[in-house]
């Protein structure tokens, strides 16, 4: 967000000699920003892990919603992950999967 | 590209705004206005989270945070430092991103008084901080009262290590001039106290720490609880590890402390008899920190009545408190759950500032405790709101595997890892 707001402004100020940032809410009060707040803790802000914990920013919605499905299901391992998900409805985690989609990597 | 802060952004709108108003906002401007004064009291895990997250929410909110240090030293993985895994730099973070990149105004000063009717804040330095809404997350204090002869200066020898820093430093200094063949003594307190896995994963690093170098040292939990958090893993790892160095003597053994005698250096339970220790490490019962007695937010217990949808007091109007300091069971006092409570604190500010709807609230817990440097261990929880207030998921989170194999406890113990640095690049960083 921090990134795409600069790159937003170099452009602006490329295309009309002006800075500016937009005023007022930078995201709006979702479910899904409130659902993946939880996720934010161990996947890092945005999603964008710095270390051990998988990043999880920018990945497609549908690998991350097949992932954590799997989890549940217990197709696909995981040390906590399984523990996780079953406290989260399939919608919820479209919204998750969605919200993270949606973030740039860096 | 250089480095272009939102706090030069704000600016940069106030020398334009003839010009932007020409402009207009874009379709992203598509915001409704906020505005507000939201006051922090405490830059832990609750409050720094909370201050970011406004930010994030919503950049029209003025938001100050009061903290006394300007750098933060974490208790989660203060215990790896007493192990001898980190040092202290480690687990020390600062306040320059919330200030540079999230515009939150970090003030270091102490939190003296609070004006409720008012809505000021008034700090040591003198001056007063008017707010619309006040956000309170002191984390926790000593209850200096509760064990005889156990005071702030006793703690100088025998170290509680339950606030990280100073104290972190004495009982690491203490490990490491302990002759082998000493006995180590972790008095833990009664519920509801912060971190409760904390004592636990203590004694296996400081027993990691004492195999390596010590090994014929002990180590004595005297424990004021029946049974503690994540016991069968813990006794589990114990015997895999360190089997026959640590001892942990119940309440119904005689494990709970009623004195200490710090020239002797013996811990006196409250039946049996006194007994000496090499290193004493007391952790005292606990209350929430001293803004929230001082602002009259706290009851009789001495932890801090909220409603558990918005945490706002239940005690005094537009106040709200987060984190240790708040009485939020069944989620336990713990970093990652004050990180959570505060981001939706500040989901509930925004919206009411902003007169929109407050999504349901989601909270979340997980805590990894490291039994040794190559295995670990958790504990998770998802949180949903329900009819009595704050209520775990069922058939969501719980502890690791009993059965798991080695790579199981590896893995863990690297994700131990990541997610400290995570928490706390997504509150510090």
């Amino acid at each position: 967000m921090r990134n795409s707001i600069r790159l937003f402004n170099v452009i602006l100020v490329l295309t009309t000699g002006l800075v500016f940032v937009p005023a007022g809410q930078a995201e709006e009060l979702s479910r899904a920003a409130m659902l993946s707040a939880s996720c934010e803790g161990c996947h890092g802000t945005y999603g964008r892990s710095p270390g051990a914990i998988p990043p999880i920013a920018g990945k497609s919605a549908e690998y991350l919603r097949e992932t954590l499905e799997g989890f549940r299901s217990g197709e696909k391992d995981s040390t906590v992950m399984g523990r996780h998900v079953n406290g989260y409805t399939e919608e919820e985690i479209r919204l998750i999967a969605k919200y993270f989609s949606k973030q740039s990597e860096q | 590209m250089s480095r272009i802060t939102r706090r030069n952004f704000v600016y940069s709108v106030g020398a334009l705004g003839a010009a932007t108003s020409i402009l207009g906002w874009p379709a992203l401007g598509q915001a409704k206005p906020t505005g507000g004064r939201v006051v922090v009291i405490g830059g832990g895990f609750g409050g720094a989270s909370c201050a970011k997250y406004l930010r994030r929410l919503s950049t029209d909110i003025d938001v100050t945070l009061v903290e006394r240090d300007s750098k933060f030293m974490t208790c989660p993985f203060s215990n790896a430092v007493l192990g001898g895994l980190y040092d202290m730099d480690y687990i020390t973070h600062d306040y320059k991103a919330l200030s540079d990149d999230y515009g939150v105004k970090v003030v270091h000063d102490s939190a003296v008084d609070v004006n409720p009717d008012a809505r000021k804040v008034r700090l040591a330095g003198g001056s007063q901080l008017p707010y619309d809404r006040l956000v309170v997350s002191p984390g926790i204090d000593l209850r200096w009262d509760a064990i005889e002869g156990y005071d702030e200066r006793a703690s100088k020898s025998m170290p509680h290590a339950w606030k990280a820093g100073e104290q972190t430093t004495i009982l690491r200094k203490q490990l490491e001039a302990m002759s082998d063949g000493g006995v180590v003594i972790i008095a833990a307190p009664p519920n509801p106290f912060r971190c409760p896995p904390g004592p636990y994963e203590r004694a296996s690093l400081i027993a990691h720490y004492l195999k390596h170098n010590k090994p014929r040292s002990k180590i004595l939990i005297f424990d004021a609880k029946p049974k503690f958090s994540k016991q069968p893993l813990f006794e589990q790892g114990w015997q895999a590890l360190y089997p026959g160095m640590i001892e942990w003597i119940s309440e119904e053994e005689g494990g709970e402390i009623d004195a200490v005698d710090v020239k002797a250096m013996t811990v006196n339970p409250t039946f049996g008899e006194p007994t000496h220790g090499d290193v004493v490490n007391v952790i005292p019962p606990q209350k929430a920190g001293a803004i929230a007695e001082v602002a009259g937010l706290t009851d009789d217990n001495g932890w801090c009545p909220i409603d558990q949808r918005t945490f706002e007091s239940r005690l005094q109007k537009h106040v709200h408190v987060i984190g240790d300091a708040a009485t939020a069971a069944p989620m336990p006092k713990s970093g990652f759950a004050a990180s959570s409570q505060g981001k939706v604190c500040a989901t509930a500010i925004v919206a009411s500032l902003s007169g929109q709807d407050m999504p349901p609230p989601s909270l979340v817990n997980t805590c990894y405790s490291l039994v040794g440097p190559d295995y670990g261990i958790s504990v998770a929880a998802v949180y949903r709101l329900g009819d009595d207030g704050i209520a775990a998921v069922q058939g969501a989170g719980g502890v690791s595997p009993k059965d798991a194999d080695a790579g199981f406890r590896i893995a863990e113990s690297r994700y131990a890892v990541g997610w400290y640095q995570s928490i706390t690049a997504d509150i510090w960083g």
